[in-house]
């Protein structure tokens, strides 16, 4: 993929209260937040965020409740203010455009898909899915057609008269997903899509953003306080706590690498064998292995491995990708991917500041 | 020697009290101490009168009474009265040719067109049969009891003073949704239209403005009537769902697109329970303005007061009340459209 950065954040701060600039040196230096409630009556939104998201990615923000996530995405369209920093989308800082500006970069430039859906309840859900073309002042003809593709397209042929009270929150969240289709935006901000929706319907969800994915290519940036939904989604992955960021890396990376006790708590209840794959923890060599127990995929899941071995930890695997060796996976090292590495003894706790 | 003497002697002030010397009238009290001779008799100390303007005055002329007070009040309303109409009464002008100009429609336009007309309207913003009836019911009977042409007066009057107050109300309640500061101001203002009884500002109108002019009681009404769709246009337009608000700004909505495309339609329901409520305060008001003569039913509940005629106020009192049922039912089945039309 190439790594063209679309988004970029740079030392952004966010202070809620009277006066944020007032305490943006003592938070800078590193003030923790119950402090700066406490004695100065301001809550730390965010922390001295860096982020940099690629084209064509999804870049999955995940965190607890009150960590941040919805504070963070909402200065991608500004929606609200930073205290300091910038956001950078294509290189240019939103935080300093003009009203006029704001508003195309919003109509054309990101689109956004809400955790409460937030449809306009008096608008048939063709109407609902124009919104952004109408906004930009398109005809209804227009908006129509292109709004009656998307629907179309996230399985809603037949319900275009409907009102979105006549629908199920699933249903209601595709036309959420249509109408930041509809825009045609190469951004599109969720801040917890899903998270509204029951386990299956979610998973549905998910799927049908995958598949689109695969065709559309935008750059996601996907909010969520759920792992396994942030691990199957996620190209670039950042953990959030308390405003700051805790780790962001490719989400394999993170399993296997933990920055802090925090994310191992977060990371120790999933199924590794079933996230973790064969990319993330084979030996890379050209050749093959040496008594070789046959040829595996690089992006298979270490389940479908050991399901292959039979249980077996004495044999290795060739990793093939896209028909060429590119390394060698030992059955012993894939057991000991699927043991939670504590991030003490891999040292890097050290590197972060609480 | 009024109890309140010793404290301006004290205060060295004899010499300023007396400097102004009035021979005005004396108030009543005065008059009864005179006649009692209680000036000379020292009452007990714990008969000390509240230092009222009235009992200082008494120990002291320079203080002013209170009737210098109220004439005071009057005087100024006087002294800015001939500006004030300068300005207010071109501006009011088109209110009594709309009022008189619907009355003259109203009753040019011959029962027999009226009545269905006003049938087909009701069941155009009702959709509902039950009301339609009850509307052609209720306005036979009007007619059958020759009440019409007063009902239709009266209807008149609100249908000016209701459309005139949306017209007004309604931005000013969206102004007071976007502005706390303006909120602020209005809430007050609001609050003293709606106690002050009403009988209380025909008083500074009556002053201003000729009594025969129609607008005189089309601005009473309107006052008093205004309030309620005010209050819920603010309400409903702070009310409206800040989830579908972002939604709108996320997708880079101007202001006016966000206001009419989302903020009026989703507080219609809240707007349209205020224009119901503002029907039945005109109503309540068009009754009360008769006094000032506005046409229509309250007239005959006058003469029924004036006169002691029992009956004639007694039986415009049930047709008030029977077109008080009318716009209620009428306006709140409109309300339910809108509603389930919404959710
Ligand atoms: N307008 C505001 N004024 C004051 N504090 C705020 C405001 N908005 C957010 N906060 C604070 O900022 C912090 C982060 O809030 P935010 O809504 O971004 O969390 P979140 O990660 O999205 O949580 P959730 O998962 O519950 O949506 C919280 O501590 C919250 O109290
Ligand atoms: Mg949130």
């Amino acid at each position: 993929m190439a790594d063209t950065i679309k988004v970029s954040i740079r030392h952004l701060y966010k202070i809620f209260g009277g006066d944020p600039e007032s305490v943006l040196d003592l938070a800078r230096n590193g003030m923790s937040k119950t402090e700066l409630l406490e004695k100065h009556g301001h809550v730390v939104g965010l922390r001295d965020i860096n982020v940099d998201m690629s084209e064509g990615e999804i870049t999955v923000i995940m965190g607890l409740s009150g960590s941040g996530k919805s504070t963070l995405i909402r200065h991608l369209n500004l929606l609200i203010e930073p205290t300091a920093g910038e956001v950078l989308v294509d290189g240019i800082d939103v935080t300093h455009l003009s009203a006029v500006e704001l508003r195309d970069m919003r109509q054309t430039g990101m689109s956004m898909v809400f955790q409460k859906f937030a449809l306009l309840p008096h608008r048939t859900v063709l109407q609902n899915a124009g919104l952004a073309l109408r906004v930009r002042g398109l005809g209804d003809g227009e908006a129509d057609t292109e709004a009656k593709k998307w629907l179309d397209r996230v399985g809603l042929q037949g319900f275009e008269q409907h009102f979105p009270h006549q629908l199920s929150g699933g249903m209601q969240q595709r036309v959420g997903i249509a109408r930041a289709l509809t825009s045609n935006s190469p951004i599109m901000l969720m801040d917890e899509a899903f998270s509204a929706l029951d386990p299956l319907i979610r998973t549905d969800m998910q799927d049908l953003l995958m598949e689109l994915q695969k065709d559309l290519h935008k750059t996601i940036v996907f909010i969520t306080h759920d792992l396994d939904e942030s691990l199957k989604l996620a190209d670039h992955l950042v953990i959030l706590k308390d405003g700051y960021v805790v780790q962001q890396d490719e989400p394999q990376q993170i399993l296997l690498n933990p920055a802090d006790p925090y994310i191992e708590d977060f990371v120790s209840d999933i199924n590794r064998a079933r996230v973790l794959r064969v990319r993330s923890i084979m030996k890379p060599s050209s050749k093959a292995a040496r008594a070789s127990a046959g040829n595996i995929d690089y992006d298979d899941t270490l389940e479908s491995v050991i399901a292959r071995s039979g249980g077996s930890t004495a044999k290795s695997y060739t990793v093939k990708r896209d028909g060429k060796t590119v390394g060698i996976l030992d059955m012993k090292e894939l057991i000991k991917a699927l043991v939670p590495r504590l991030a003490s003894q891999s040292g890097v706790r050290g590197n972060v500041t609480s | 020697m009024g109890f309140y003497d010793r404290f301006f002697d004290t205060l060295g002030l004899r010499d300023w009290c007396d400097s102004e010397k009035v021979d005005g009238p004396m108030t009543m009290t005065e008059l009864l101490a005179r006649s009692q001779g209680a000036d000379s008799v020292d009452a007990p100390w714990w008969d000390i009168p509240f230092p009222s303007l009235d009992n200082l005055n008494n120990a002291c002329h320079a203080v002013s009474r209170t009737r210098d007070l109220t004439e005071g009040v009057e005087q100024g309303f006087l002294d800015i009265k001939t500006s004030l109409q300068f300005v207010l009464d071109p501006i009011t002008q088109p209110l009594s040719w709309l009022l008189d100009g619907s009355l003259y429609l109203f009753a040019a336009i011959p029962w027999w067109t009226l009545i269905p007309a006003i049938l087909i309207l009701v069941y155009y913003v009702s959709r509902s049969i039950g009301v339609t009836l009850f509307v052609a019911l209720s306005f036979l009977f009007l007619a059958f009891i020759d009440h019409y042409s007063y009902s239709i007066q009266t209807l008149s009057i609100i249908f000016v003073c209701t459309v005139l107050s949306v017209l007004f109300g309604v931005p000013l309640g969206i102004a007071m949704s976007k502005s706390n500061t303006f909120q602020k101001v209005m809430i007050p203002i609001l609050d003293m239209l709606q106690t002050l009884p009403s009988f209380v500002y025909l008083i500074p109108l009556i002053f201003l403005f000729s009594i025969t002019e129609s607008k005189l009681y089309g601005i009473a009404i309107i006052m008093y009537a205004i309030v309620p769709v005010v209050r819920l246009t603010d309400l409903g337009i702070r009310l409206v769902d800040k989830d579908v608000i972002e939604a709108a700004d996320a997708f880079g909505m101007s202001r006016r697109q966000k206001l009419f495309g989302v903020e009026i339609p989703l507080a219609l329901p809240n707007i349209m329970a205020g224009v119901n409520q503002t029907i039945m305060m005109a109503l309540a008001m068009v009754v009360i303005a008769s006094l000032v003569s506005a046409p229509g039913l309250g007239v005959l509940v006058l003469r029924g007061i004036r006169n002691l005629e029992l009956g004639v106020g007694l039986v415009s009192g049930v047709c008030i009340v029977l077109l008080a049922v009318v716009l209620d039912r009428v306006s709140k089945a409109s309300l339910a459209r809108i509603n389930t039309s919404q959710d």
